[in-house]
C-alpha cells in the first residue's frame, strides 16, 4: 500500500517536471473599452479561455469563445454579441504567436520571468500582428501568464457608431490573466 | 479513417489548441430573434434576459384619414408597462392602458427554446396565459355587476423560428375569453392566428409585420359589412443602444391581446390606419454573482 502511494507520488512528481506543454480551459481575459467620460463602465471578463504553451517549442496558443464574455449588464453582452463582434458569425478569437525570449524562462524553476510574446490575433474575421511585454511566473509547477495590450477596433473592422462613441472607446485594454497546468500527454 | 488523417495534418500545423479543445459545441439558445419582446402588438418568442426589466411606453395615434387632427397626431392613446425577465424561460409583465382604463399582465414560458449545439431545437415553442382588467365604472351602475364581467383572458402559444440572422418568423395561435360581451351574438371566446415577422436590415434596424387571423369574433352590422378587423401591422424597429424604438401603422389601437384582436375597428382597405410607437428601454436591476 505504501509503496504503491509512493510510486503514484514518484510518477506524478517525474510528470510534472517532465511536462513540456502547459495548459488551461479556465483562463482570465478581460477587455475594458470604457470611453473617456463613459456614466457606465463597458467592460467584459471570460472565465473559460483556452491557453497552451510549449515551453520547447516557445509556442503560446489562446482560443477564447466570445460569447463566454461576461457583463455587468446582460444588455450590453447582447449587443456585444450582435452588433459589435457578430459572435455568430465569428465565434473565437484566436492568438498564436510565440514567446520570443523563451530561452531566458527556467519552467522548472519558481520565478517570475518577463516575457515578451509576438504573434498574431485573429477576431472578427481580421488578423492582426501583436507583440506585447508580460510576465511568466513559475510556481509549484503551474505557469502563470499575465500581460496586457491594445486592440484597435479599427483594425479589427469592429464598428462603433457614433450614437455610442461616449461610452464606447476606439480601443479595448485586453488583460490576460491565466494559470497553466501540466498537459499530461 | 478520415478522422484520423484530419487530425494528424492537424498535429502537423502545431496547432497547440486542438490538444485541449475537445469539447463539443455547447447547447446554446439562440437569442435575438426579434429586437424586443413584441413583434409589434403580438408577443414574440423572444425573451428577456434573466435580471433584467423592461419598461416600455406605448402610443397609438388617432386614423390619419380624420379630418383637422393633423393625420391623427392629435389623438393619442397608451398603455404604459413594466416586463421582467426571470430566467431564460421564464417572463412576466404588467401594464395599464388608457383604453377602457384597462389593466393587462401575463406570464410567458418557454418549455422549448431554439439552440443549437448539443440538444439543439430547431424553433422555440412558447406558452403565453394573461389576462385584462378593464377599470371602467359599470356601464349601468343601478344592476348588480359582478366584479368578473371586468375580466378577459387569453392564452396563446409562440411557435417561432429565427432561420437566419436576417429573417425571423413566428405563428401564435391565440384564445381571448370574454367573460361578458356586450351583444348576445358575439362569441365569448375567439380564436384568433397569429403571423409574425422580421426582417433585419442592418445591425440596427429591421422590418417588422405582426398579423392575427381572427376566426371567429368578426361582427357584422345590419347590411352584413363587418364592424372589426383582423389586425395588421407593420413597421420598423430601430435600436439605438440603450432604447428600442419600434415605429409602425396599424388598423388597431389596442395595446394588450383582448383590445386588439377583438376589437380592432380600423379597415386598411378605407385606410383607416394609424401610426403608433413602442418605445422600450432595459434597466438591470439584479446582478449574477
Amino acid at each position: 500500500m505504501k509503496l504503491s502511494i509512493l510510486l503514484v507520488a514518484a510518477l506524478s512528481i517525474v510528470s510534472v517536471s517532465n511536462a513540456q506543454k502547459f495548459f488551461t480551459k479556465t483562463g482570465k481575459i478581460s477587455f475594458d473599452a470604457t470611453a473617456p467620460k463613459s456614466p457606465e463602465n463597458i467592460t467584459g471578463v471570460n472565465k473559460t479561455s483556452i491557453c497552451v504553451i510549449d515551453t520547447k517549442t516557445a509556442d503560446i496558443q489562446f482560443s477564447v469563445l466570445m460569447k463566454g464574455f461576461e457583463f455587468e449588464r446582460a444588455l450590453m453582452m447582447e449587443h456585444f454579441n450582435e452588433n459589435y463582434v457578430e459572435s455568430d458569425k465569428f465565434n473565437k478569437t484566436t492568438f498564436k504567436g510565440t514567446i520570443t525570449n523563451n530561452e531566458s524562462i527556467n519552467y522548472t524553476k519558481d520565478g517570475v520571468y518577463p516575457a515578451k510574446v509576438k504573434g498574431k490575433l485573429d477576431m472578427h474575421g481580421q488578423s492582426k500582428d501583436i507583440e506585447t511585454e508580460g510576465k511568466i511566473t513559475v510556481k509549484a509547477g503551474k505557469i502563470e501568464v499575465s500581460a496586457s495590450f491594445i486592440a484597435q477596433f479599427d483594425d479589427f473592422k469592429v464598428v462603433i457608431p457614433q450614437l455610442v462613441a461616449d461610452k464606447v472607446a476606439k480601443f479595448a485594454k485586453i488583460v490576460v490573466d491565466c494559470t497553466l497546468d501540466p498537459l499530461a500527454k | 479513417m478520415i478522422l484520423l488523417t484530419s487530425n494528424a495534418v492537424k498535429a502537423q500545423d502545431k496547432d497547440l489548441l486542438d490538444l485541449v479543445d475537445t469539447d463539443k459545441p455547447k447547447k446554446e439558445v439562440v437569442k435575438n430573434a426579434f429586437k424586443s419582446i413584441r413583434v409589434i402588438n403580438g408577443h414574440s418568442m423572444e425573451f428577456l434576459s434573466p435580471g433584467t426589466m423592461d419598461f416600455r411606453i406605448l402610443h397609438r395615434f388617432g386614423q390619419f384619414n380624420i379630418p383637422n387632427t393633423f393625420a391623427g397626431f392629435d389623438q393619442a392613446s397608451m398603455r404604459i408597462g413594466l416586463d421582467f425577465g426571470v430566467t431564460r424561460y421564464l417572463q412576466f409583465g404588467f401594464g395599464r392602458s388608457t383604453f377602457k382604463k384597462e389593466f393587462d399582465g401575463y406570464i410567458k414560458l418557454a418549455p422549448i427554446r431554439q439552440s443549437t449545439g448539443h440538444h439543439a431545437f430547431p424553433a422555440t415553442i412558447a406558452l403565453v396565459g394573461g389576462m385584462t382588467l378593464n377599470s371602467l365604472p359599470y356601464a349601468d351602475p343601478t344592476i348588480h355587476n359582478y366584479f368578473s364581467s371586468r375580466l378577459a383572458y387569453y392564452g396563446q402559444v409562440i411557435i417561432g423560428r429565427k432561420f437566419s440572422e436576417g429573417i425571423t418568423l413566428q405563428v401564435t395561435p391565440t384564445i381571448v375569453h370574454n367573460n361578458i360581451v356586450p351583444l348576445a351574438s358575439q362569441p365569448n371566446d375567439v380564436y384568433a392566428v397569429g403571423f409574425g415577422g422580421r426582417l433585419k436590415m442592418n445591425k440596427r434596424t429591421a422590418f417588422t409585420w405582426d398579423y392575427f387571423y381572427v376566426l371567429n369574433g368578426i361582427q357584422k352590422d345590419a347590411n352584413n359589412l363587418p364592424l372589426n378587423f383582423n389586425p395588421l401591422s407593420v413597421g420598423v424597429d430601430i435600436e439605438t443602444g440603450g432604447h428600442v424604438f419600434q415605429l409602425h401603422v396599424s388598423n388597431s389601437a389596442g395595446m394588450n391581446e383582448r383590445a386588439f384582436i377583438t376589437e380592432t375597428t380600423g379597415d386598411w382597405k378605407k385606410f383607416d390606419i394609424r401610426f403608433g410607437f413602442n418605445l422600450s428601454r432595459i434597466f438591470q436591476i439584479s446582478h449574477k454573482k
